[in-house]
């Protein structure tokens, strides 16, 4: 079978196996060792003589090192060495980079990017050193851009530009043209980066905490200019990711450089001030969004124009226009991201790049249409969904906004909904409630998988895939527990490391659908050596909790292996499908807000999100990534900003005490509703990715819901008090 | 340097002692020395919980205070309050409500969620409750405000929430340690 997924899988293979396990809402098997404290993550390797590392982060906004003096602090007690290797980073590395990204720290590109390493005998010792060491600098701050609104910007990369916007704008009898501002993110992942690096003669084992550990490795082995077939990466266990560790950082690269020199295991972790400062951030933007409709509501003219910002010579622009390319119909249109080079950390992909702040401002956009055009801002949504994806004039592979509306609004009781705003009122809060469409891009990812089936039954998966909290480790045991009808607590699944084969990573809500589908092609191909052996056709197999049936014939699995381990490889890389259909997945969320009316302050009361994306895999793990989407939403839509100087591009709020991340008071009962769907134009699992959905839109229906609640709409996000306060009616 | 400063506790039932530098946090002495790595370090500034523990009886956050102030102390650790195969009543409702994603900031979850049912049955007031003799029937709001110390960037808010209200319907007269 070629591993190239170039024709739907219509066979819908899951649905016709007898396990049963498959979608079910199974705990998830390393639950227990999580919650015992009993999962090792990057750091907590116990390794003889590890020495510990301490990075350092540059003073200046922009510049060169002139020199360390490193004299200063090699007395001092315990220290082994620092470090400021031509190898070590000064960017992390982008997403799916797979190649070294920019070194040589004697060039400082942003403040607080590393630029030396102090290792000693005890992370005390580390750190009162690195705090010592001074480092003279050559500052040619005075040449480089602090303030995106102040930089020119670079013309926009493959615009779409369809039709006569201006003129639909003139035109029509309802439009509205609208500019947004949404503030910077930071992943913020609970576990800070961190490595332990150790040689063996050229052999070098990394822990560390990553996304895409097949690309991870290339990238470091390119760092340091070793053969990657020298470099094993081990992240079993990740704390989170979110982007951030898509790519490797600073710490790999440092531990390595150190470890290979002092000839001991050495161990850097990030300070959460440099996470913050150094790793990846996703960019603010600045949103013009133009939306013209006819008397019925039809669009006939829209626009979605961005500024973003990155460091010079990075490609990466956050992709704000991505799902208004294909979510809504207009024959006149214009799409289009500019970038803006500024003196701040690398911007890079951050959970739901593109759609999760480009949704929030075109869903705002269409809620304020709706009202100036005077229709219902579902039946608006409703009225323009294009049959075809614009501009593309390929079909959809599956879609389901509009049942995700209709039953989101059913189960929230949207119908209590005032169409006019400031109708609502307990006591000093305003009450109000807002829709939006939620869209995300789907793709699917290259990947590998064995699967082994042992002479006793026991089923063992195997791939490089990490689960980063997606739930990897449950959805791949559940698939081979259903193609090869074994009981799931027969299956092992092994992840997190590059001696096993390389899954796709988590990134993109690509991994389960991806690697998932190696699976399914691995027990596929084992499916065909069982049906041999029991003399059927492959589609007659049934097998169920260890027995093989087909035609009139049964045996058991053991009996039928008769001490032979089976052992395959499925691969599947995108083709055809992902260019021959538009593959989104789509919901819709709603959501009750109170504002304060003399505060401005805004509570989420409760909130409904109604997501499709395809079969879901384990009913349980799929919510939980649909909740933590929508957690996300609401930290987007009311506190998150990650705030520079404009001085000097210092990041002023560079930990959790100075941006907010929502926190367990911030968040109410929240209540998800998942569509049944299958989508074979997808994947072979007629299943697509659920990680990023429930962020992308969710700020949107807050905003909504905090105009219907007070009659202020807000353009700024996230939307703290005084982005409100100015504008709020009379209290009394 | 200063004086070598000397602690002895009894960490998760265990005697320990500890001579060393004086800089050494309660939290690396548990994650370097003795190899609990359970308790993690997510901020090292107290601002995220995922180092909360018990010390006797109370939790807070082991980033925050030094080693050497804990001589006489009992203090219990995620690993201290079950195993894979003994999970407490919390550890198992946090698996069953899928009250964590990455788990790394679930070991402080449950410390704190541990202590928490404590202090509500001790009736501590929060700045939710109504009164000060503490609430007779915690809302979830209540459970919230009580929780908010411990950060998940995953957002599995409402799984712990609803793990911990399950543990406190069925067991709210467990003894308090």
């Amino acid at each position: 079978m070629s591993a190239t997924y170039d024709a739907p899988d219509r066979r819908n293979l899951l649905d016709h196996m007898r396990q049963g396990v498959i979608g079910k809402p199974l705990d998830r098997p390393e639950g227990p060792l999580k919650v015992t404290g009993r999962a090792p993550y990057a750091a907590e390797y116990d390794l003889p003589r590890c020495a510990e590392g301490v990075l350092v982060g540059a003073r200046v906004s922009n510049g060169r090192v002139t020199a360390i003096h490193r004299d200063e602090v090699s007395a001092m007690p315990g220290v082994l060495g620092v470090f400021a290797d031509p190898a070590m980073l000064r960017r992390p590395a982008q997403g799916g980079a797979g190649k070294a990204p920019a070194q040589d720290v004697t060039q400082v590109d942003y403040k607080g990017q590393p630029v030396a390493l102090v290792v000693a005998e005890t992370f005390e010792q580390a750190t009162a050193a690195a705090k010592a060491l001074r480092i003279d600098y050559e500052d040619s701050s005075d040449s480089a851009h602090f303030d995106p609104d102040a930089a020119g910007v670079e013309p926009p990369k493959k615009p779409t530009d369809l039709g006569d916007l201006e003129a639909a704008m003139r035109d029509a009898p309802h439009h509205v043209d609208l500019i947004f501002r949404t503030e910077g993110h930071a992943s913020a992942a609970m576990e800070p980066h961190a490595a332990i690096a150790a040689w063996d003669g050229g052999e070098l084992t990394l822990h560390g905490s990553f996304q895409m550990v097949a690309y991870n490795v290339p990238e470091l082995a390119a760092s340091l200019g070793v053969d990657p077939a020298r470099v094993r990466i081990v992240s079993p266990y990740v704390g989170g990711g979110f982007g951030s560790k898509l790519g490797i950082s600073h710490d790999a690269v440092a531990a390595a450089v150190a470890a290979r020199e002092l000839g001991r295991p050495v161990r850097v972790v990030l300070t959460r001030q440099q996470v913050f400062e150094s790793v990846i951030r996703r960019s603010e933007t600045r949103q013009r969004l133009r939306l013209a409709c006819d008397e019925t509501g039809r669009l006939v003219g829209l626009g979605h124009e961005a500024r973003v910002s990155n460091l010079p010579d990075e490609k990466f622009a956050e992709p704000v226009t991505q799902a208004t390319k294909f979510l809504y119909a207009g024959d006149n249109r214009r799409l289009a991201v500019q970038v803006t080079r500024v003196a701040r950390l690398t911007a890079g992909s951050v959970r739901a790049p593109g759609e999760a702040v480009g949704m929030q401002a075109l869903e705002a956009a269409m809620d304020e249409l709706a009202e100036t055009a005077g229709i219902d801002p579902i039946a608006l949504r409703k009225r323009n969904l294009p049959d075809k994806a614009p501009g593309e004039g390929i079909p959809f592979s599956s879609r389901t906004l509009v049942e995700a509306l209709d039953r989101g609004a059913a189960a929230f009781g949207w119908d209590r909904r005032h169409a006019r705003p400031c109708q609502t009122r307990e006591g000093e809060w305003w009450i109000g409630m807002g829709v939006a469409s939620a869209a995300r891009v789907n793709m699917l990812a290259p990947a590998e998988a064995r699967v082994r089936l042992h002479p006793d039954g026991r089923v063992e998966v195997e791939s490089d895939q990490t689960d980063i909290g997606t739930g990897s480790y449950a959805i791949l045991g559940q698939i081979a527990a259903e193609m090869l009808g074994s009981p799931i607590d027969r299956v092992t699944v092994a992840l997190g490391d590059s001696r096993l084969p390389p899954g796709a990573g988590s990134g993109g809500s690509f991994g389960a659908a991806s690697t998932g589908s190696a699976v399914l092609r691995a027990c596929e191909a084992i499916r065909a050596e069982l049906s041999s052996r029991l003399g059927v056709a492959a589609e007659e197999l049934t097998l169920q909790d260890g027995l093989a049936r087909g035609g009139n014939r049964s045996d058991t699995l053991v009996g039928l292996l008769g001490g032979d381990m089976l052992e395959e490889t499925g691969r599947i890389e995108p083709g055809r499908t992902g260019k021959d259909y538009s593959q989104a997945t789509y919901g819709a969320f709603f959501c009750e807000v109170a504002v304060n009316a003399f505060t401005a302050e805004t509570r989420i009361r409760r909130m409904t999100g109604a997501f499709g994306f395809g079969r879901v895999l384990n009913a349980k793990t799929a919510r939980s990534q649909c909740l933590g989407g929508m957690v996300w939403g609401i930290g987007s839509a009311l506190t998150e900003a990650l705030q520079f100087d404009l001085r000097d591009g210092h990041l002023v709020n560079h930990d959790l005490a100075g941006y907010h991340v929502p926190v367990h008071r911030d968040v109410p009962a929240l209540d998800v509703i998942l569509l049944e769907e299958r989508d074979a134009v997808a994947s072979p699992l007629q299943a697509k990715g659920v990680g990023e959905l429930g962020i992308c839109g969710a700020a949107g229906a807050v905003a909504n819901a905090i105009y219907n609640a007070c009659g202020v709409r807000p353009y700024r996000f996230p939307m703290t008090p005084d982005t409100l306060l100015d504008q709020m009616p009379d209290p009394f | 340097m200063p004086d070598t400063p000397q602690a002895r506790l009894v960490v998760n039932g265990t005697p320990r002692s500890f001579a060393g530098d004086p800089r050494r946090t309660l939290l690396d002495f548990l994650r370097l020395d003795l190899g609990l790595t359970g308790t993690k370090k997510g901020c090292d500034h107290g601002q995220c919980g995922a180092c909360t523990v018990i010390v006797n009886g109370r939790r807070i956050n082991a980033c925050l205070s030094l080693v050497a102030m804990h001589d006489g102390d009992d203090v219990t650790t995620i690993e201290g309050l079950g195993s894979p195969e003994a999970l407490s009543a919390l550890q198992r409702a946090f698996v069953t409500h899928d009250g964590f994603q990455c788990g790394y900031c679930t070991p402080g979850q449950i410390c704190s969620a541990t202590a928490m049912l404590d202090e509500l049955r001790a009736g501590w007031p929060s700045v939710v409750t109504e009164g000060l003799s503490g609430p007779s029937d915690p809302s979830d709001d209540e459970l919230r405000e009580r929780m908010s110390g411990n950060l998940c960037r995953c957002g599995a808010y409402s799984n712990i929430i609803a793990a911990i209200r399950e543990v406190l319907q069925t067991e709210p007269r467990e003894a308090s340690a």
